[in-house]
């Protein structure tokens, strides 16, 4: 097990590699630069020297040997944009990133287990009908426009719930002020994991439900209750963890449109704006941050998987 | 990309639906409502967008500053946005664009995907290896933040915008496809057609890739709906087609700033949006129980 663990890791390590390699490499590749858009009527002169000044004027390979030896030591350079260290401005967006998507898995998923259960047990009645159709739409929803359409109804038209931000600005902390500014985003980053879970639920169970052991147990008189709780559930639910690693990194990507329309301070919007500005630390660092994320989310999958479900041994 | 593989692969035992012609695939599918009704939408639609400039609409992009958030009226029906032009002439040249990009794109990530997947299953050892790493590391890395960051440092113009969607969509299809082969070698008509002397290459496309028609037709009907998808993100984030082009995603980013004034605009591109995404959903569902019924969802 820790062979495959260290293994695991050790592969991660190289996808990073690869995956930082590609994203410096795209990002240098194209014309113009960080002093460009800042002001698109600089000076050729001062262009020039902002670039020397900030190494920009070397080879590609030897800006990447720098960047990396800086990296691997813990060093991401500094923000072109904010003049922050990289890690600092990471740091401080993440832990509400992070606050955002856990609040929208952990709706997605507490929501998803008992209405695809539900739609499962009431296979083809209303129940079911109702289930799938919104499961439908879930998934075909757009986000923003979600987005869009509850903040037209909860600010602006009944004035509610507040359109943007993560807290109200000169006011002190009170939790009531995050709720309600949380509320919102997390709902609308929720309703596409939520809709696939109900789905893969629901497909699940029916398969389960039909395994000769449920009958069995059916058989012997074993209430539907606890049937289904102790028996049916855990069995459904072994895909789910698969399922659960391929939507996080989605739900990142997803972050990043749901962040930007709420003006929600986390990682996904400090991304977008700096591939927009060209702020390349950020753009490094905030790319790798998020494809470690993932990585480490694939393993825990996976080792969950291998621990779940024991007929799963993990080479 | 989104698809879930299980609903995209196929577990024929014995002779596979497709095979028993063309009437019987469409008596089947249309037992499915939802799925008759989805085509029938994506039949208007698509009209809509192909004959959008000969229909007798207002030019998508005359702007008209006195007569801004106009309200339905012979002229509008369905009023005006932000700077005056008409709503209805914008979705229908909208559909047009996003239509384009949308099928594009699933084009391109099919194209790529199949040869891919067809070349790691077939070929199998370090091919093999090397394919399917490359396309787990793909599908590790955010690729919507990838997109956006090819875009902005690129440019994004509509040819961009097709070519980005494509290279991150087509993972799914690799692997679908290189499990049909995989599927598909050991039987025995593979070892007839190499004892006949038929050579690999024409083996792998004219023999085993057909058997992976129904995964892939599959796989394209949920691509469209997912470019549709991320082509309208993109495009409302303001990195995908630009100004004054029209397309759904950008019509909601004028529309998200006049949200307090005019809130009906910021509806209809939504509307038609989650409406054509939804129907090719539902179609993709519908087809892959119709080609591959072993594995279908209920």
């Amino acid at each position: 097990m820790r062979a495959y663990v260290l293994r695991r890791l050790g592969q991660g390590a190289v996808l990073l590699l690869v995956v930082s390699v590609v994203v410096f490499t795209i990002i240098h590749a194209a014309p113009g630069g960080p002093a460009l858009l800042v002001n698109p009527d600089v000076d050729p002169s001062m262009a020039r020297e902002m670039e020397q000044l900030l190494g920009l004027d070397q080879p590609i390979p030897v800006q990447y040997a720098r960047w990396l030896g800086n990296a691997v030591q813990g060093n991401f350079g500094r923000s072109y944009q904010h003049s922050l260290p990289t890690l600092r401005l990471l740091g401080d967006r993440v832990p509400n990133t992070l606050l955002l998507s856990g609040t929208a898995l952990g709706l997605a998923v507490l929501l998803a287990v008992p209405l695809g259960t539900l739609s499962a047990v009431y296979r083809y009645t209303v129940v079911d009908y109702a289930a799938t159709v919104a499961a439908f739409c879930g998934v075909s929803i757009p986000v923003f426009w979600l987005a869009i359409l509850l903040i037209i109804l909860f600010s602006v038209t009944l004035g509610w719930l507040p359109s943007a931000g993560m807290l109200t600005v000169g006011v002190p902390f009170s939790w009531g002020d995050l709720l309600r500014h949380l509320a919102m985003p997390a709902v609308v980053l929720a309703t596409f994991p939520l809709a696939q879970l109900t789905r893969y639920v629901r497909a699940s169970m029916v398969e389960v439900l039909a395994q000769d052991y449920i009958r069995t147990a059916r058989a012997k008189g074993l209430p539907e209750a606890s049937l289904l709780g102790r028996h049916a559930l855990r069995n459904a639910l072994i895909p789910m963890v698969t399922v659960l690693g391929v939507l996080t990194p989605r739900l990142l990507g997803g972050a990043v449109v749901t962040e930007t329309i709420f003006a929600w301070p986390g990682l996904g919007r400090l991304a977008v704006e700096a591939a927009i500005t060209r702020d390349y630390p950020v753009i490094m660092g905030a790319t790798l941050l998020v494809s470690a994320v993932v990585i480490v989310c694939n393993l825990v999958t996976d080792l969950l998987y291998g621990v779940i479900d024991p007929r799963i041994s993990l080479r | 990309m989104s698809v879930p593989e299980s609903v995209v692969l196929a577990a024929p035992i014995g002779e596979p639906a497709a095979a028993r012609g063309a009437g019987y695939l469409w008596r089947r599918f249309r037992r499915n409502r939802l799925a008759v009704l989805a085509l029938g939408y994506l039949v208007a639609v698509h009209a809509v967008a192909a004959l959008a400039p000969s229909l007798p609409l207002p030019a998508p992009e005359t702007m008209d500053l006195l007569s801004q958030f106009a309200g339905p009226s012979w002229e509008h029906p369905l009023g005006t946005d932000e700077t005056g032009r008409d709503v209805l002439a914008r979705l229908a040249f909208g559909a047009r664009t996003s239509l384009a990009v949308g099928l594009s794109a699933m084009v391109m990530a099919v194209a790529v995907g199949t040869v891919l997947g067809a070349v790691s299953g077939f070929y199998g050892g370090p091919v093999e290896t090397l394919v399917m790493r490359f396309t787990d590391g793909m599908l590790t890395i955010p690729t919507f933040f990838l997109a956006l960051l090819v875009l902005a440092v690129f440019g994004s113009n509509i040819v961009n915008v097709v070519v980005v969607i494509g290279l991150t969509g087509w993972m799914v299809v690799a692997r679908v496809v290189r499990a049909e082969v995989l599927r598909a070698l050991p039987q025995d008509f593979v070892m007839a057609s190499r004892a006949l002397g038929v050579g690999e290459a024409r083996l792998l496309v004219r023999h085993l890739l057909p058997q992976a028609w129904p995964s892939i037709i599959v796989a394209a009907t949920l691509g469209v709906a997912y470019a549709v998808l991320t082509e309208s993100a993109l495009s409302y984030l303001g990195l995908g087609v630009q100004q004054p082009t029209p397309t759904w995603g950008n019509m909601l980013t004028g529309a998200q700033h006049y949200v307090w004034k005019s809130p009906i605009l910021a509806v209809y591109p939504g509307a038609a949006i989650m409406g054509t995404v939804l129907a090719y959903n539902a179609l993709g569902d519908a087809l892959s129980d119709t080609l591959d019924p072993r594995h279908a969802g209920s």
